[in-house]
């Protein structure tokens, strides 16, 4: 198929349709308002449920209900809309209910503003909503992957009983790149053995987070957790450039990773052996091939858009075995490549720090810029 | 081969039209792309610039510090890019709305009176034409063909009775070729 020019909202959007999607509800928030706009045309065209509810909080109970019967269901927002949005996300958990949410974070907290920022990294990652769950949660570094991803999430989705969560930035929501789209499904109703779609004929099914016998909510606990298992033993996704005979790496997600390619050509193209790790799905983290990475490197600078939230989850995969050094941009700014490059021939000239959080290093030179 | 493209001006100058039109060339050319506009409240009445980035390989951050080349349609944008233009790059300025010299001498000028032009073409929204196509005849990029191509192939169908115009307002631009440098 010829590649069509699209902005990343609107291929998510369409990526979406063609994975079959039954009934989208959502809340309009920049900068994703574009998937929902343009899903208000497409889905009613194709006969397809479009709502678009009074809150966030409609939103998310809305894609709740319909997931128990069987739909493709999904919602999308930005960072403070997804806040909103928790406590169903939670409840969507402790039900097992297959559902894709998009997330297209922005500067925070609060209402913080609308340009692109990777700072609910730990809201999405490890949690947000009440109680032990885990959803899968994909970071598209450009809009070709975008689409796949969410083109992938349902089944994914459908097949852990899981939550699935694009997490993309606002620099990707509203850029434009050429990308392919996959081949168009119709919707998709589907009567897997818990779902609720009308009851003649058979007994009666029951869906709920409720367990008020703690030992009937411990059996739960321990399936999602089992679960869980066999979703990192399964579903990790990463992209590898320039590992082959690197010495250093740096590990950046989403618009990050990709700004980070840029400075790792430049540094190449000086002579220094680096390469970059981009994790593409967050949960489950690539653990394994990061801890084996780094076993051959001398150092590792991770770069995000927040304060260094991966960053811990980096320290803890790589287990102090080398130094790690941290970059991060806050507030809905990106970093430049010059300023990654600039972090990376520091890291390969100076003698590695041995005191002391990457972090508080990081701070100690950046944090008296304002 | 990697080539970034900034254009700036005032929102509703046609700035991110122009950017996309370069990006659906570049596409159509088999090279790999983005564009990537300023969003948000500052774009309405207030200043709007995208970024195109155009290489033969996976492209990396879709920002940049330092372009290849900019396009300046208003003074504002001229004084913001000016000294982001690498060193041998390419600064095409809308002499209409500005009323000063560029400073630089290691990059190629183009000064183009956009305005003017467009207006002796019967249709001020003509000016972004008129610089995009003094972009392509000072930046080894594109053919302006490739441009005109995307213009047919992507531009609405009722629009298409102004095609010989945009090709005019590109052909008039594209005679603005900048000196040598001689620093």
């Amino acid at each position: 198929m010829a590649k069509e020019l699209m902005k990343g909202n609107v291929a998510i959007a369409e990526a979406a349709v063609r994975a079959g999607l039954n009934a989208y509800f959502g809340y309009p928030i920049t900068p994703q308002t574009e998937l929902l706009e343009y899903l208000s045309a497409r889905m009613p065209e194709l006969g397809r449920t479009f709502l678009q509810a009074e809150s966030e909080l409609g939103a998310v109970n809305m894609v709740y209900g319909a997931a128990c019967t069987g739909a493709r269901v999904m919602s999308s927002s930005s960072s403070p809309g997804t806040s909103l949005m928790m406590e169903g996300i939670s409840y969507i958990a402790g039900t097992e209910l297959p559902v894709v949410i998009v997330d297209v974070m922005r500067g925070g907290p609060g209402l913080g503003n609308i340009a692109p920022a990777q700072a609910d990294y730990n809201q999405i990652v490890h949690g947000g909503g009440h109680g032990d769950y885990h959803p899968i949660v994909l970071a598209p570094a450009n809009i070709q992957e975008a689409i796949d991803l969410t083109y992938g999430a349902f089944d994914l989705a459908e097949k852990y009983r899981s939550i699935v969560v694009i997490l993309a930035d606002g620099s990707l929501g509203q850029m434009m790149e050429p990308a392919e789209l996959p081949e168009m499904k119709e919707a998709i109703m589907r009567t897997p053995d818990w779902a609720t779609y009308g009851s003649a004929g058979r007994e009666r099914r029951f869906l709920s987070s409720i367990y008020l016998d703690p030992p009937q909510q411990e059996k739960t606990n321990f399936r999602l957790e089992r679960r869980w298992q066999e979703i990192k033993a399964k579903e990790v996704q990463y992209k590898e450039y320039f590992l082959d005979d690197a010495e250093y790496a740096v590990v950046g997600f989403g618009t990050s990773g990709r700004i980070a390619l840029s400075a790792v050509r430049a540094a190449r193209a000086k002579g220094i052996k680096i390469g970059l790790f981009r994790p593409v799905s967050l949960a489950p983290y690539p653990e394994k091939e990061l801890y084996e990475l780094s076993k051959r490197l001398k150092g590792l600078l991770v770069v995000e858009m927040n304060a260094g939230q991966m960053l811990e989850d980096v320290l803890n995969i790589t287990r102090s075995q080398i130094p790690v050094e941290f970059y991060g941009r806050m507030g809905g700014i990106l970093p430049m490549p010059e300023e990654i490059e600039a972090e990376i021939d520091r890291m390969v000239n100076e003698s590695a720090a041995s005191d002391g959080h990457p972090r508080d290093r990081w701070l100690a030179r950046f944090g008296k810029m304002n | 081969m990697q080539k970034e493209i900034i254009i700036a001006g005032f929102g509703g100058q046609g700035v991110l039209f122009a950017g996309q039109l370069l990006t659906y060339a570049a596409m159509d050319q088999g090279l790999q792309v983005t564009w990537i506009p300023s969003y948000g409240p500052e774009m309405r009445g207030g200043t709007a610039n995208c970024t195109v980035v155009i290489s033969d390989d996976e492209i990396g951050s879709p920002m940049v510090s330092r372009p290849t080349a900019v396009i300046a349609m208003n003074l504002p944008s001229l004084d913001k890019y000016e000294d982001k233009v690498k060193d041998g790059g390419v600064l095409v300025v809308n002499q209409s709305m500005v009323d000063r010299e560029v400073k630089r001498t290691d990059i190629k000028v183009a000064t183009v009176p956009a305005n003017s032009i467009a207006e002796e073409l019967g249709d001020k929204r003509m000016t972004n034409m008129v610089l995009l196509g003094a972009l392509l005849a000072n930046l080894d990029i594109l053919p302006v063909e490739a441009v005109e191509k995307a213009l047919r192939d992507h531009l609405p169908e009722r629009h298409h009775k102004l095609l010989p115009m945009n090709k005019e307002a590109m052909q008039r631009g594209g005679t603005y070729v900048a000196a040598a440098i001689s620093a």
